[in-house]
């Protein structure tokens, strides 16, 4: 057994002059104090990648800076897909009894801490090195190739995907620590900046500073009764040209798994936080999850499925889209909101029923995925 | 180990796949090996340049000067003829099920392959 004892969230969008160690330490220390720990009692430390700060050792480079000494530490670099592949490494270190309280960590200025344009080309790397990036793709081009062909073979459109953007600000509005408080419109997506059609400038995320933490502990340290009940990966491929065909990708081959592992139907999901990078990225995944039928995401959306008072509220913080996206925090935000309504302490966004929560990751250009229920226990 | 041919990588006018002449698998991305079945020294070939456009996206927005300079250019998925898919560049109109050919053209300072539909 696992628990989610603790979450740590900072805003996100611009924290001028902070460090990514500032903003992995600040949302560390909120975590820690929310599990009710003292920092000495922390033996693990899982942390992510910074590419303002990139460093070979970055775990325990946070660590001193942080002011502890664990007695299991790593970085873990799975792209998007890192902040729930350190989480299920946290639920199988905790199970296996080779640490008690392990910190999960990431946190970033990516927006203050290097241009935009830097941040752009970075993350372009994930291309191959001579036969994808010399051609000058973007990220927004990896996901706009996926949505061509996505909205081609499902008869998707782009006012479908500008649906997914509608309701991850909506959502946005309602937490004050989003990067976005300006509601907007299917017209203001599809009027937006074209940057690598079919994605527009508000179908993509955008760049932000951040941070996230959680602690993963083997008992319970509170009130908090949030336990990892089953999770599961899979990787198909790390380019998109080497990437299979539609129907096989790694969202339904690691759903099926973390089902089996946690013994969950899709019936049993009350609360769903799924990865948003894009508007393409989140109705693709909704439809692989089996959380909509194919092509069917979108008039989900439209009634109000997805909303805070639907039948299956979706980051009920805004998500990437619109809470914003600080590298390997980015989807962490969506497992500490998560972890927040299932303990009931959302707020004016709390949803009637989180009792089991499906959350999903997803790194590269749909590459790497990582599939995890959580279950409240009484 | 058999002889490699420059590609457009190389900066030479030329698609160029592997195929095992163990197992029979094809590979775009050069190695040493077979992917599919790890037999040592797949066969070099030269691809015809036909194929048919799989996916694509026009980028309005680049992230560097050389790039930005070329704004729009179409990335595209291809899927060739000889049973590989690349990514490419292409005509900026271009649709999924497109029948096309390649040629090359420069690009930030490289030679790319670059396809337009078969007329």
């Amino acid at each position: 057994m696992s628990f989610i004892t603790g979450v740590g969230l900072t805003s996100y969008g611009k924290h001028e002059g902070s460090s990514s160690l500032d903003l992995m330490s600040q949302a560390a220390q909120l975590a820690i104090s929310d599990a009710g720990l003292k920092r000495s009692e922390i033996d693990g430390v899982l942390c992510g990648y910074s590419t303002v700060s990139p460093h070979i050792m970055l775990a325990t480079v946070f660590a001193e800076h942080f002011g502890i000494r664990p007695s299991y530490a790593h970085a873990v670099q799975v792209g998007g897909a890192t902040g729930l592949a350190m989480t299920m490494l946290a639920h199988h270190l905790v199970e296996a009894g080779i640490v008690k309280h392990v910190l999960v960590v990431g946190g970033e200025n990516r927006l203050t801490g290097q241009s935009r344009d830097a941040s752009i080309l970075a993350l372009a790397q994930v291309g191959h090195p001579d036969y994808e990036v010399p051609l000058g793709p973007t990220i927004p081009a990896y996901y706009g190739l996926v949505a061509s062909r996505y909205m081609h073979e499902y008869g998707v459109t782009q006012e479908d995907l500008a649906e997914f953007a509608v309701l991850m600000r909506a959502h946005a509005l309602t937490h004050p620590g989003a990067q976005f408080h300006d509601p907007i419109t299917v017209a203001d997506v599809m009027a937006s900046k074209p940057v690598a059609m079919p994605l527009k400038l508000l179908d993509c995320c955008p760049v932000s500073d951040g941070g996230a933490a959680f602690v993963i502990s083997r008992e319970r340290t509170g009130e908090a009764g949030v336990r990892v009940r089953g999770c599961a990966q899979a990787h198909t491929h790390q380019h998109i040209t080497a990437a299979p065909a539609l129907s096989e990708l790694g969202a339904e081959i690691a759903i099926a798994k973390a089902k089996e592992a946690a013994g969950v139907a899709i019936s049993d999901v009350r609360y769903a936080a799924v990865y948003d990078s894009f508007t393409i990225t989140l109705a693709m995944l909704l439809e692989d999850l089996g959380l909509a039928g194919r092509g069917e995401a979108a008039a989900k959306v439209r009634a109000g499925h997805f909303s805070r008072d639907g039948a299956m509220p979706l980051n009920t913080h805004g998500g990437l889209l619109s809470y914003g996206h600080c590298g390997v925090g980015g989807a962490m935000a969506h497992l500490v909101e998560t972890q927040l309504q299932m303990t009931g302490r959302a707020g004016q966004r709390q949803v009637r029923d989180a009792s089991v929560a499906l959350l999903h990751g997803d790194g590269g250009v749909l590459s790497s995925h990582v599939s995890m229920f959580l279950e409240q226990v009484r | 180990m058999n002889a490699r041919i420059d590609d457009w990588t190389a900066g030479a006018e030329a698609i160029v796949y592997q195929s095992c002449a163990a197992c029979g698998g094809l590979q775009y991305f050069r190695r040493s090996f077979c992917v599919a079945c790890g037999a040592q020294d797949p066969v070099e070939k030269y691809a015809s340049g036909a194929g048919t456009v799989y996916a694509t996206s026009l980028v309005r927005r680049a992230a560097t000067p050389e790039t930005r300079a070329h704004i729009p250019y179409n990335i595209v998925l291809v899927d060739t003829v000889e049973g590989f898919r690349m990514m490419a560049h292409g005509d900026n109109d271009l649709s999924i099920g497109d029948e096309v050919t390649a040629r090359f053209v420069p690009f930030a300072g490289r030679l790319v392959p670059y396809f337009e539909k078969v007329k």
